[in-house]
């Protein structure tokens, strides 16, 4: 068979799979981590994300796109979703969707807003709320890879009590610098008052613009549009930011 | 219609998405990832990769805006059995391709 020759290529365009929820757990009030087996897998790159679709009993069917938050493990991935207040997809899935259920997904896509392993630069990552997913695949791939690479992770939340991954990203992790951001509400005696993302928060020792970190930038689209123009009035290049937007259709 | 390009009139809240979100629509055509083919509009002559474009995902398909001038560059509907796809607005797309 001519197909056979060219396995995974001719023939072979992106489709629908079937996964099944393995396992749920809550990461904050509003959000939590689905984990699925999805057969045939094919592994993954830290930033990539997948598409995902429900479809009514009538046929009405929306899609959404959710990065993946996991390393590489086999046939089974992990996303993290944010409930979304009157949104479409994100409650079904945040608060209803049962271990055992079966979802519909495609993927994994993208290759701009990704970080390769065999990257050396200094990585600095711009996190707004839950555009923390994917960057937090980029440190888990980094740990999981044994990377010595330095990461400088600068995490904006609204609240305390909207952090994600909170235990993990307390956890001792050699060479990743965590920067943590209210806007809202600070925990008690923080240092630095709630308030939106300003140049000095990115400025600190670590990860100035002469390292030439790569910088990822990834949240809602007026925080990246922010966060974006700081880095470059800080004299990164624009070639080094690499940014990804939540769009309206979040939901 | 008063409809700034960057905000919703409704909330206030920006309108669209970038063109990330384009990765799994085009990749049902493409082999390759489409959203780091870089592209030059033909209105300014901006440079991008296609992750820049400003993404309208509220219409019944796709439209992929110049990040500087707002343009169409692109637009992309899927049917039951077809997808259209219109690339009006760039010069030329170029994929990073190995040997």
């Amino acid at each position: 068979m001519a197909r056979a020759a060219v396995p995974g290529r001719l023939g072979d365009r992106l489709r629908w799979k079937t996964a099944r929820l393995a396992d749920r757990r809550p990461e904050s009030p509003a959000a939590h981590t689905l984990v699925f087996d999805v057969p045939g897998w094919p592994g993954h790159l830290a930033g990539q994300h997948i598409d995902v679709r429900l479809t009514a009993e009538d046929g009405y069917s929306t899609q959404r796109s959710y990065s993946l938050a996991s390393a590489p493990d086999g046939e089974r991935i992990e996303l993290t979703v944010q409930r979304v207040t009157d949104g479409e997809v994100s409650p079904y899935l945040a608060d209803e969707l049962a271990v055992g259920d079966l979802l519909e997904l495609r993927g994994p896509v993208g290759g701009w807003f990704v970080w390769r392993p065999e990257q050396k630069e200094p990585v600095l990552l711009v996190a707004g709320g839950s555009g923390l997913v994917p960057l937090m695949a980029m440190i888990r791939v980094r740990r999981a890879v044994g990377s010595r690479t330095p990461f400088r992770l600068v995490y904006s939340v609204r609240a305390p009590e909207d952090r994600l991954y909170v235990t993990e990203l307390s956890r001792d992790d050699p060479g990743l610098d965590r920067t943590f951001l209210y806007t809202r509400s600070t925990p008690p005696q923080w240092p630095r008052p709630a308030g939106r993302l300003t140049a000095a928060d990115l400025t600190p020792a670590g990860s100035p613009p002469d390292l030439e970190p790569t910088c990822y930038v990834c949240g809602p689209t007026g925080f990246v549009e922010t966060a974006a123009d700081l880095l470059v009035a800080l004299g990164h290049a624009p070639d080094r930011i690499r940014t990804e937007r939540f769009g309206p259709s979040g939901g | 219609m008063a409809h700034h390009p960057d905000h919703d009139p409704g909330t206030g809240q920006y309108a669209y998405e970038d063109g990330n979100a384009l990765a799994g629509p085009l990749s049902e055509i493409l082999t390759v990832d489409p959203t780091s083919a870089l592209g030059r509009c033909t209105g300014c002559g901006s440079r991008w990769p296609l992750a820049h474009l400003h993404v309208y995902a509220q219409a019944p398909g796709y439209v992929g805006r110049c990040p500087d001038c707002d343009q169409v560059i692109l637009r992309l509907v899927r049917s039951p059995d077809k997808a259209w796809l219109d690339l009006r607005g760039t010069v030329a797309l170029t994929f990073r391709l190995g040997p």
